[in-house]
């Protein structure tokens, strides 16, 4: 460093001392934004440009996206980095992580922001389905971002071989195995070559499992999180069902079926029918080399599935200029016409119905039908299993589904085990 | 006298940064562990208060504990004494003048040099069912198909032959250095004398290895214990926690229900457990190992 740098240098730093409100018109807000990546493709790269877009649009704020991993080491990051005061000023989590970073006083609601007709409007403007898991308390704290829902894909080419119609897939739970019958293959040593159909058990079971006891009539938890319903007899029944289909009637591999080699084993023909999320889409259209269908998962007494993926929430501990930038992002983000492109993108649901009207997704819609299956499903859809002490209570279902898939405990014990155990972590939130 | 205190000085000077690391970073992070264990866990609206051995009583109680710790205990049982076979095993083969001799040290070398990470995603694939490694050579002799991760009785099994693989390599080097440290005249004198290979092997080479096996028994007890990466990608601890271990449940505790306090009490019991062996390790086997 020569004498002219440590000269201006030390002018500059007079400059700000001296004149902090100029220095400070100079400097652009900076806004840290946290987000995880949980299905196949570019991410990262999508979420890159959005910034750069929105800050050439808004040159006094810089955005500074960090890639934090799966949406558990995204929350565990950005937990970590409140308690040590540096949070950043917003983050995308699972949108049933809203009751736990309410707890932790960890979040502002989104409420003081809605201040002329024009926010309000934008408010209304999501899938009434997604704010199920964004508001408690007349309050909202998330905002619907890259949300889904479970749906059924299934192989053309399979259901023609097994003598189906394939455009035709399952509408009813009876169906469904009788497809699932249908399409499983076995050599002649008796091994299973193709399994009919495959529902994903590792890591968070519950999240497809909701689709089965939503279809059996029974809701898992209450709206206010303080309440589970794991030993209903719908739930029950919703379990003894899946079980069934491994163990009874040998159309679904046994034991616990991996979430991330699940769309491997369908591009593989080793599956005919899978259930996933509406993210993978994309992934799917990219790397099956066979016709596909999507369709709303089958009906039991009615039609559903949870709702899932994540929100986007603000720091308490953020200043509130950097509140008010993240919140104007938010907005820019998520309206129509990027919400459409981000859906076709991705394969995500658009999260507003406005979304669904732009130019460009009318056109991909035409052009790809399966892409508004999600959509269509939204109206049967509930919201996802969320409660205080989430991971928690969760956990408790995760670990009941589990020993019953893979037959340690019967479907009634396995539930009855995992409602107690829920009872006992949620007793302090009544 | 007077330089006799400078030099003093000098000493301490010297071993401050890395004094001051150690209590940092080891020394303080357990002693603030054992005293969060006698409380509960700060909540926003609720700060943490002194509730004595409330947690520990909880620990008891806890069957995710129990399970975890003897499914601990399995994989312990089952990485240490193969890794270690193995791994001698394997030095004594590559130490001798064999064909292709580097390629071999490589080869076995290699899984420890990838990150565990991308090693339990190649792993994954293997035991996928139906299509994967495992299941192509298992059919190859006519087996059943398995679901290697997906079932309760072989998800552990397939966790801990994972470790094996990847550790079995690095004890590996620490067995070749020793062999090669050994004079060469022994084994001149045990060819002379007309001794048979596997004698030479047990009345030799392994007794003056003993050291050796110490080290590596340590560095494998405390492996077992410490292995947790590949749990993440692999099972996650399922089914049904047939796979959770102690470290990848207070991970769960201490980060995923922020149940800091009860995090801290399953860190204290760990300690206590590793402060165990290495003191029967240090006190009791260290002395009956060398080579007299």
């Amino acid at each position: 460093m020569d004498r002219r740098d440590v000269l201006s240098g030390a002018a500059a730093l007079a400059g700000s001392l001296v004149l902090p409100g100029l220095a400070r018109a100079q400097a652009a807000t900076e806004v840290s934004f946290f987000y995880p990546v949980a299905v196949g493709g570019p991410i990262t790269k999508l979420i890159d440009t959005y910034a750069a877009d929105f800050e050439k649009e808004n040159p006094a704020i810089k955005l500074k996206p960090i890639y934090a991993g799966t949406y558990q080491e995204t929350i565990v990051k950005a937990l970590t980095a409140h308690k040590s005061g540096t949070p950043p000023v917003t983050s995308v989590l699972l949108s049933t992580d809203m009751f736990t970073l309410i707890d932790e006083d960890a979040i502002v609601p989104f409420d003081s922001f809605i201040k002329t007709e024009d926010d309000k409007k934008w408010l209304a403007s999501f899938f009434p389905a997604f704010m199920e898991n964004s508001q408690t308390g007349g309050k909202t704290w998330g905002i619907p971002f890259q949300r889904s829902t479970v749906v059924l894909y299934w192989n053309k080419e399979l259901f023609k071989e097994a003598g189906l119609d394939p455009e035709k897939p399952p509408a009813s739970w009876a169906e469904q195995l009788e497809f699932a019958q249908k399409l499983t293959k076995k050599d002649a040593a008796g091994n299973v070559t193709q399994w009919g159909i495959q529902i994903p058990s590792s890591g968070f079971p519950y999240w497809l499992f909701q689709g089965l006891s939503t279809q059996a009539g029974a809701i898992l938890a209450n709206a206010t999180g303080n309440a589970t319903n794991y030993a209903d007899p719908g739930v029950v029944e919703a379990l003894q069902y899946w079980v069934d289909l491994a163990q009874k009637h040998k159309v679904h591999p046994p034991g616990i079926v991996e979430w991330g080699t699940t769309p491997k084993d369908f591009f593989e023909k080793k599956v005919a029918m899978m259930w996933t999320t509406t993210g993978n889409l994309t992934n799917v259209r990219g790397n099956a080399k066979f016709p596909f269908g999507v369709a709303m998962l089958p009906a039991g007494k009615r039609r559903g599935s949870p709702t899932g993926g994540g929100n986007f929430y603000l720091s308490k501990k953020a200043t509130p200029a950097q509140q008010e930038a993240a919140f104007k992002f938010i907005r820019w983000i998520t309206t129509p016409e990027r919400a459409a492109q981000w859906g076709i993108d991705t394969g995500y649901v658009a999260i507003s119905p406005a979304a669904y009207e732009t130019a460009a997704m009318k056109a991909y819609a035409a052009d790809f039908p399966p892409a508004l299956v999600a959509r269509d499903q939204l109206p049967h859809a509930v919201a996802e299993l969320s409660t205080h002490e989430n991971q928690r209570v969760t956990k408790a279902l995760n670990d009941g589904l589990q020993a019953a898939l893979t037959g340690t405990k019967p479907p009634q014990k396995a539930m009855e085990d995992a409602q107690a155990e829920a009872e006992r972590i949620l007793k302090p939130y009544r | 006298m007077n330089a006799r205190a400078t030099a003093t000085v000098h000493g301490w000077l010297l071993l401050l940064p890395a004094m001051a690391c150690l209590a940092l970073f080891t020394h303080w992070p357990a002693v603030a562990s054992l005293i969060e264990s006698f409380y509960s866990t700060p909540k926003a609206r609720r700060p943490a208060r002194f509730v004595g051995l409330d947690n520990y009583e909880q620990l008891l109680a806890d069957p995710i504990f129990w399970k975890a710790m003897s499914n601990n205990l399995w994989f312990a049982l089952g990485t240490i004494p193969t890794s270690i076979a193995l791994a001698l095993l394997m030095a004594v083969w590559v130490n001798d003048k064999i064909v292709g001799r580097t390629w071999v040290r490589m080869a076995f070398f290699t899984p420890t040099i990838l990150p565990m990470i991308a090693v339990a995603n190649i792993w994954l694939f293997f035991f996928t069912p139906q299509y994967g490694l495992l299941e192509q050579v298992v059919g190859a002799f006519g087996g059943r198909s398995t679901n290697w991760l997906g079932s309760q009785d072989t998800a552990l099994t397939a966790i801990t032959i994972v470790a094996i693989w990847k550790e079995a390599g690095f004890f590996m080097i620490f067995y070749l250095a020793a062999l090669q440290a050994l004079p060469p005249s022994l084994s001149e004198a045990a060819a002379i004398e007309g001794a048979s290979r596997w004698t030479y092997f047990r009345r030799i080479q392994f007794p003056l290895l003993m050291p050796t096996t110490l080290f590596v028994l340590i560095n494998a007890v405390i492996n077992a214990f410490r292995m947790v990466d590949h749990i993440f990608v692999m099972t996650r601890g399922g089914p049904d926690n047939a796979t959770t271990l102690l470290l990848f449940y207070i991970y769960q505790v201490g980060f995923s229900f922020w149940d800091t306090a009860y995090a801290a009490t399953l860190t204290c019991v760990l300690l206590a457990l590793l402060a165990l062996v290495a003191f029967v390790q240090y006190g009791f086997l260290e002395r009956r190992t060398h080579y007299r």
